[in-house]
């Protein structure tokens, strides 16, 4: 199973993730910003970092690149696609995703091992583990504020869309305590967390990220 | 030769960490005159000639897809001479 990561300009993260697949036993295809190349990937992972500098607002450059013109029409047909910390600011400006990420409450760039809950198991990326699981998986960013309107809170809760939410203590004034929702249809997640840094119990606080890529693999095979 | 000043703010039920940091500062320097502040962001944008109409509208578009995020943020279009 061939799945694609995007490296951008300023992009942190993007090693890990092919790393991550490769461990839960995928195929990691390197993907380029400039061009709208997708290699037959059957998946993408947008990874976390510092695309363009965050310049502007975070995600909101990388969101006219080559690669992400391929990426939003395959989404709206239903491939799947993983946004991670700055994937997840990508997917917000793309409009993939409802509402947006803002400076964190207090201002402090938050960099911690994080617990969190699985709310939602039905997506494609999340369908290796139980509702309620209990992860702890680390988060780093400084804009990771989840933001929306009052109409699409509730849409998001009452259609079951908060995919991950913060266990424990709320790391950045994010409303109702959302660290990942999904589209309508499921196939494309954003999460502020960093599964991929949580695959290996040699470099990360546990193991827990790693069902976001076996996951992935399971679904398309079963597809 | 004219700008056009693109001018882009929070909107008011968005939490601005950034704007209360500055609040917070300003007494500590004596000044007590503020009740709250937002900060915002100010584009410059020169253009040749006089603006047309269908370039305020190009404007307008340019800072509603790529200057503001409408999900949190407003924006005021002005031109300056």
């Amino acid at each position: 199973m061939r799945i694609g990561v995007v490296t951008f300009p300023g992009s942190l993260d993007d090693s890990s993730a092919l790393r991550a697949i490769r461990l839960a036993g995928g195929t990691p295809v390197p993907l380029f910003h400039a061009s709208d190349d997708l290699k037959e990937v059957e998946a993408v992972v947008l990874p976390g970092g510092f695309s363009y500098g965050d310049y502007l607002r975070c995600g909101a450059i990388s969101r006219f690149a080559p690669i992400m013109s391929s990426i939003i029409v395959a989404a709206e047909h239903g491939f799947p696609v993983l946004g991670i910390c700055n994937g997840f600011q990508i997917l917000c400006e793309s409009h993939l995703l409802p509402g947006a990420l803002t400076r964190n409450q207090g201002l402090h760039f938050v960099c911690t091992d994080q617990p969190l809950i699985i709310e939602n198991t039905s997506t494609p990326w999340t369908s290796g583990y139980r509702k309620g699981d209990r992860l702890v998986i680390p988060i780093k960013n400084g804009e990771g504020s989840f933001q929306a309107s009052t109409e699409t809170l509730h849409q998001l809760e009452s259609e079951g869309r908060v995919v991950l939410r913060y266990a424990d203590s709320n790391p950045n004034g994010s409303k109702n305590d959302i660290a990942g929702i999904s589209n309508a249809r499921g196939n494309v997640v954003g999460v502020m967390p960093h599964p991929e840094q949580a695959i290996e119990s040699l470099t990360g606080p546990s193991v827990d990220g790693l069902a976001f890529f076996t996951s992935i693999l399971h679904s398309l095979v079963g597809r | 030769m004219a700008t056009i000043v693109v001018e882009v703010m929070l909107k008011a039920e968005i939490l601005d960490p950034q704007g209360q940091a500055v609040a917070a500062a300003l007494p500590r320097l004596g000044f007590t005159f503020a009740k709250a502040v937002r900060q915002g962001k100010r584009f410059e944008i020169e253009v040749a000639g006089t603006p047309t109409p269908e370039m305020l509208a190009d404007i307008e578009k340019a800072a509603e897809t790529l200057l503001s995020n409408p999900v949190i943020e407003t924006y005021l279009v002005k031109v300056e001479a």
